[in-house]
């Protein structure tokens, strides 16, 4: 019970932020609502004038022509003015709709930039953009149109309640009586295809799995000679869905023919009554045809309207969902001062730092390297040492003590300025859609085609830029390069930048230890005299460096350098010396 | 659409009953306006309120027969719609099972999952509207126009002239909008990437300070979008009030029309009411239809693209298994021969391999080494037949790979691919992909040789413990070791293993290198690498530079005469440089 009173208000307040959104719309919001009022009263009007019209045709002799010619007159000008106000009423919710989604959008994407990458990491990527880009749709729909057709819904059915006691009392109480009968019906059935429909999207669910797993390895199912069992397979989960399918389809499909036969019996009674109600002189033909229309119309707004309510509460969730992304905690505050002229001296002291709270990941760690210092860092799997570089970079905070660069914490300083200090390639290489140009000159958008291509020869992507087909111009797709080239690119992109400190997460695994080795003497060159901090699993990458920390659950291990460690004979060593064992 | 049609064959009884209920169901509907006319005209004029209660009967009757008919038409829908369906999902299913590689990759593989999903569930819905509703609509507007010509001439050719006119409309309206839907769709579409790509780069956009642009470019399609989406919502917004207003200025002329002829004595009042619920019945029917065709419009896309899958053809031929079984296996003592082979990618003009020659004996290891893209991988890829030499031949215990039956050489390899892919179910599933008929023993066997009797053993449920869709419960490291022992359950001829250590410490490759080595019989082993200490001991290395072989031969050999295998060698152990040209066998 508290729970459910819990769910309400947080709905209720989703309500009240989404009309808040609106709000700068409001206007337009009251006029659509307005113009709805009119095109439905006008709609359910226009059949009473036809029926008075159809009074004054009772049969030869008594026919008044004129006066029907009047009513043809009026009908032609309430019609006209309901069309128009319809017309409007559409244009208008348009306009509501879209440009509401436009700025919810708009404040989600400015919102998702100042997000802490604790959020962006712990959310998967496919739910953010559903949340920025359907859900947002499936809010306007919902509760933008939902809104003008539940309002003029309910408007309908009152007004015919209305008009029709206005024509005959025993009729109207007749058809409200029905009413029920046909809900009942509509529910019975939705309960029924509601079972079949859990079914049918469980096994949906677990064929797309299954395809999602063959063909999206299809290669290996060759390779095992698996086609056959997989086919095997689907044939089993197939029939299944064939069974349930069709039940669900069909039991779906009765709803329509039901509501209309509990509407079509309605209309024989109506008749029936009417006909009844016109021998005993109360009621007129034409008023009989006006019931008769409504009746037939009466059913459809509440058809409507349970379809409205669904997808408002479909909406609202969506609706919750955005709104949770656009008022997620924004990172911390950054500091108004600006690094300049960095000589790259960076100092860690005493810092510790968890991902999940009571899970310390990185304890009193401490750490200081002099301008130009090549430091590189080792160690397992989870020892940390791409936390490590998530904090240099500021996309986590410490938890406690500080980094400070040329004496100045991080802390203090702008994002933008410490980062601009930086040139990072990380392990996941990111190619944006886009052409070989935009790419490499990402960080850099004025540069010219001679600094590009200088950067892409020292990178050595260059070898393969100028062998595609528009070379620069290339548009890239994430297909379109293997691992190693798209690393090569990442590459280029920071050499182009020339930053004053550099970091290399694990940023050449994918490239050949020769083509490496190459890199890393341009990368000696560009980076002489600039601290630059480099991840490597391949120890090869990082015999040079001036000091390698090795790391371990958290902590420094050993420090020094190459020499030092091997000397130590520790882990490093051990790490080190299974490289070069030979089989056999 | 033509194999859709081919399969609505089988199911060629309900998909004719279907919309011959539907047509049944549409002339009750057709006849009810009659039986008002028939209350108002005799019934009430001729106060014989017996009559009228007949009447009522037979509407009741009416609305009764209507509902079992059209209960049997969905029915039969149902199961037309759903079992072509459904048998369009096998056979395109089965139908990717036979492409090749090379195919594969043409196509793509989001692509083909698109088509096995809502692209079928797309052409389900179409063909379920289609049989429920495509005949019903056109049935009943047609079906009105007539009944109203039945009851007088003058007023029906008002419906005459409706009808054409609101079509024109509705559909005009349609035909203009329908591919701006498309382009609306695309717009979304490009949208959706952009805020997908702005949350994969997120550290490289924030890395480079370039926040602002991000919201730049989103913003830009943002409004592109809503532009297009008003422009698209202003055609739609004419289509209720126009259909409305032409709609009643018909009735308006209908009643006039009608006026005039009662007061001929053409036509009784009840007549004329039953003229007016006609045209009444025109407009829903006519914008049903239009939903319709959207829908239909949809799905006959979908099939088309459905179809595009069904035209790749297999992509590889085999020989009869007559006529290979007449080939036996010539006795050569080479396991593995590659005879001038060059191959090329399709859609690429360069050869990623160019004129490769070597031959293996049974029993020996090759090494394969080589800088990225050299071409390593497209190399042991040939030997199973996943893809054919564009130039040259390939040949497995002397014989053509090419001459061989349908899944005999892939029975004789077990590979091992670089992506180590796992497939939800259990350990021991997932081995059984290996050898169906495997015993706890080979599986154990197999593991302990790939290194990953841990792997299992550290489980609660050992074999039976579950792997998860992808393997995500399991590290790098440990689903490259399950991989390994998967090919191995099978106790393949030839072994392959394609850069499939790369998660594991130099540690535990060496003692898998070393755990194959002392396997008994005569397996032949490819490992590919970019580790020179994997490939050191082998009996035979390639050496690729850019699809070219620039050296083959021992690691001995190599080291004293292949400059690119020096440079290899030195960069991952320069201590090596250093000693004599003499290398120390450990």
């Amino acid at each position: 019970m508290s729970k459910n009173s819990e769910k309400k208000v947080s709905s209720k307040d989703t309500l009240i932020k989404v009309m808040r959104f609106i709000g700068r719309y409001k206007i337009l919001l009251a006029l659509s609502i307005i113009l709805a009022g009119v095109s439905v009263v006008l709609q359910l009007y226009v059949p009473i004038l036809f029926g008075q019209a159809i009074d004054l045709v009772i049969e030869k002799g008594k026919v008044d022509l004129d006066g029907v010619a009047l009513y043809a007159g009026k009908i032609l000008v309430l019609v006209l003015i309901s069309a128009l106000a319809t017309w409007i009423m559409n244009l208008i919710n348009n306009r509501l709709a879209y440009r509401t989604v436009q700025d919810i959008r708009a404040k989600a994407i400015r919102r998702i930039q100042v997000l802490p990458l604790s959020y962006l990491d712990s959310h998967s990527n496919g739910d953010t953009v559903q949340r920025v880009i359907a859900d947002v749709d499936q809010l306007s729909d919902g509760l933008l149109l939902g809104f003008t057709q539940l309002f003029s819904g309910i408007v309908t059915i009152f007004v015919t309640l209305i008009f029709m006691f206005s024509k005959n009392v025993l009729i109207t109480g007749m058809v409200i009586v029905m009413t029920p009968v046909s809900f009942l019906v509509a529910k019975f059935i939705a309960s029924r295809s509601f079972q079949m429909f859990r079914k049918q999207t469980e096994t949906r669910g677990s064929q797309t799995a299954l395809i999602n797993e063959m063909i999206g390895n299809e290669k290996v199912v060759k390779a095992f000679g698996y086609e056959e069992r997989a086919s095997e397979r689907f044939r089993e989960v197939n029939e299944e869905l064939r069974e349930y399918s069709e039940k669900a389809v069909f039991f779906s499909s009765l709803t329509n023919p039901s509501t209309r036969a509990v509407n079509n019996v309605i209309y024989a009674l109506v008749a029936l009554v009417g006909a009844n109600r016109i021998l005993s002189g109360v009621l007129t033909v034409g008023d009989l045809t006006v019931l008769l229309s409504y009746a037939n119309q009466y059913m459809k707004p509440f058809n409507d309207i349970s379809s409205v309510v669904t997808e408002l509460q479909n909406a609202l969730a969506c609706a919750a969902r955005v709104f949770e992304l656009i008022e997620a905690e924004p990172q911390s505050r950054e500091g108004d001062a600006e690094l300049q002229d960095v000589s790259g001296r960076v100092d860690i002291e005493h810092v510790d730092f968890s991902y999940v709270q009571d899970k310390p990941l990185i304890r009193d760690f401490n750490f200081h390297a002099e301008p130009g210092m090549k430091i590189a860092i080792v160690g397992p799997t989870g020892c940390g040492k791409t936390t490590l570089i998530n904090l240099l970079m500021r996309f986590y905070d410490v938890k406690s003590g500080s980094i400070k660069i040329d004496g100045q914490d991080i802390n203090d300083v702008s994002r933008a300025s410490l980062r601009q200090n930086f040139g990072m390639v990380l392990q996941e290489t990111w190619i944006k859609n886009g052409t070989v140009r935009e790419n490499i000159a990402f960080g850099k958008p004025d540069a010219t085609d001679e600094e590009i291509i200088r950067a892409a020869k020292e990178a050595h992507s260059w070898e393969f830029i100028r062998r595609m087909p528009r070379k620069l111009d290339t548009v890239l797709t994430d297909e379109s390069l293997s691992q190693g080239q798209k690393q090569l690119l990442c590459i280029t992109r920071v050499m182009l930048c020339d930053p004053s400190m550099l970091i290399l997460d694990e940023a050449t695994s994918s490239i050949d230890t020769r083509t490496e080795a190459l890199i890393q003497k341009a990368f000696n060159k560009l980076m002489k005299g600039r601290t630059s901090f480099i991840v490597a699993h391949r120890l090869s990458t990082i015999r040079d460096a001036d000091s390698i920390l090795v790391m371990k659950d958290g902590s420094i291990i050993e420090q020094g350098d190459h020499e030092t460690l091997l000397a130590k004979n520790g882990f490093y060593a051990e790490l080190y010396n299974s490289q070069f064992k030979l089989s056999a | 659409m033509k194999k859709v049609l081919s399969l609505l064959k089988s199911y060629r009884k309900e998909a004719i009953l279907s919309p011959t209920f539907k047509l049944l169901e549409s002339l009750m509907d057709l006849l009810t306006p009659l039986v008002v006319a028939a209350i108002i005209n005799k019934g009430i004029v001729h106060a014989d309120f017996s009559y009228v209660t007949g009447c009522f009967l037979f509407l009741i009757f009416l609305a009764v027969l209507g509902l079992m008919f059209s209960f049997t038409a969905q029915w039969f829908a149902a199961k037309a719609s759903v079992g072509a369906a459904t048998d369009l999902r096998q056979e395109l299913f089965d139908h990717i099972q036979d492409l090749s590689c090379e195919k594969l990759d043409t196509i793509g593989t989001d692509t083909l999952i698109t088509r096995m999903t809502s692209d079928i569930n797309q052409v389900q819905n179409g063909i379920n509207m289609t049989l429920r509703l495509l005949l019903r609509s056109p049935f009943i507007v047609f079906g009105a126009m007539i009944m109203a010509f039945t009851i007088d001439f003058r007023c029906a050719l008002i419906f005459a002239l409706a009808i054409p006119v609101l079509s024109v409309v509705v559909y005009g309206i349609m035909i203009i909008s329908i591919p701006r839907f498309s382009k609306v769709q695309q717009s979304l579409d490009k949208l959706l990437g952009t805020t997908r790509e702005n949350l994969t780069g997120v550290r490289v956009v924030r890395a480079f300070c370039k926040e602002s642009d991000a919201v730049a470019e989103f913003d830009r399609q943002s409004e592109e979008l809503t532009r297009m989406n008003v422009f698209v919502g202003r055609l739609s917004a004419v289509m209720n009030p126009a259909t409305y207003a032409l709609i009643n200025i018909a009735t308006i002329m209908l009643i006039r029309e009608g006026a005039v002829r009662v007061e001929l004595g053409a036509i009784a009042q009840g007549d004329l009411v039953a003229l007016y619920n006609y045209m009444a019945q025109i407009i829903v029917e006519l914008i049903k239809l239009a939903s319709l065709i959207i829908t239909i419009n949809k799905a006959l896309a979908c099939a088309k693209r459905i179809e595009t899958v069904f035209d790749v053809k297999p992509g590889m031929s085999y020989p009869d298994k007559k006529l290979s079984e007449t080939a036996d296996d010539t006795e050569s003592d080479s396991e593995v021969e590659f005879r001038h082979v060059s191959f090329s990618y399709s859609g690429s003009e360069e050869n990623a391999v160019s004129d490769i020659n070597f031959s293996v004996k049974k029993g020996q290891t090759v090494g394969i080494i080589g800088g990225t893209g050299s071409g390593k991988s497209t190399i042991v890829n040939l030997i199973p037949r996943f893809y054919d030499a564009t130039e040259g031949e390939v040949l497995v215990s002397g014989r053509d790979v090419k001459t061989f039956p349908e899944g005999d050489i892939i029975s004789r390899v077990g590979m091992v691919p670089q992506k180590a892919v796992l497939f939800e179910g259990t350990i021991r599933d997932n081995l059984k992909w290996g050898n169906e008929n495997a015993t706890d023993e080979d599986m154990w066997k197999a593991l302990e040789i790939a290194q990953g009797r841990e792997v299992a053993e550290g489980k609660d449920k050992k074999l039976d413990a579950e792997v998860h869709q992808g393997g995500r419960n399991f590290s790098g490291g440990q689903k490259q070791r399950l991989t390994i022992a998967r090919a191995l359950v099978r106790k393949p001829e030839i072994l392959i293993l394609d850069d499939s250590a790369s998660a594991l410490d130099f540690a535990t490759d060496l003692k898998l290198r070393q755990a194959i080595a002392g396997l008994d019989g005569d397996m032949t082993v490819f490992i590919v690498s970019q580790r020179a200490s994997s490939v050191r001991a082998a009996d035979l290395i390639l050496v690729l530079d850019d699809g070219v072989v620039v050296g083959q031969g021992t690691h001995d050999e190599l080291l004293a005469s292949c400059e690119v295998y020096q440079e290899i060698y030195y960069s991952q152990a320069p201590e090596e440089k250093n000693k004599s040209g003499k290398e120390v066998l450990a």
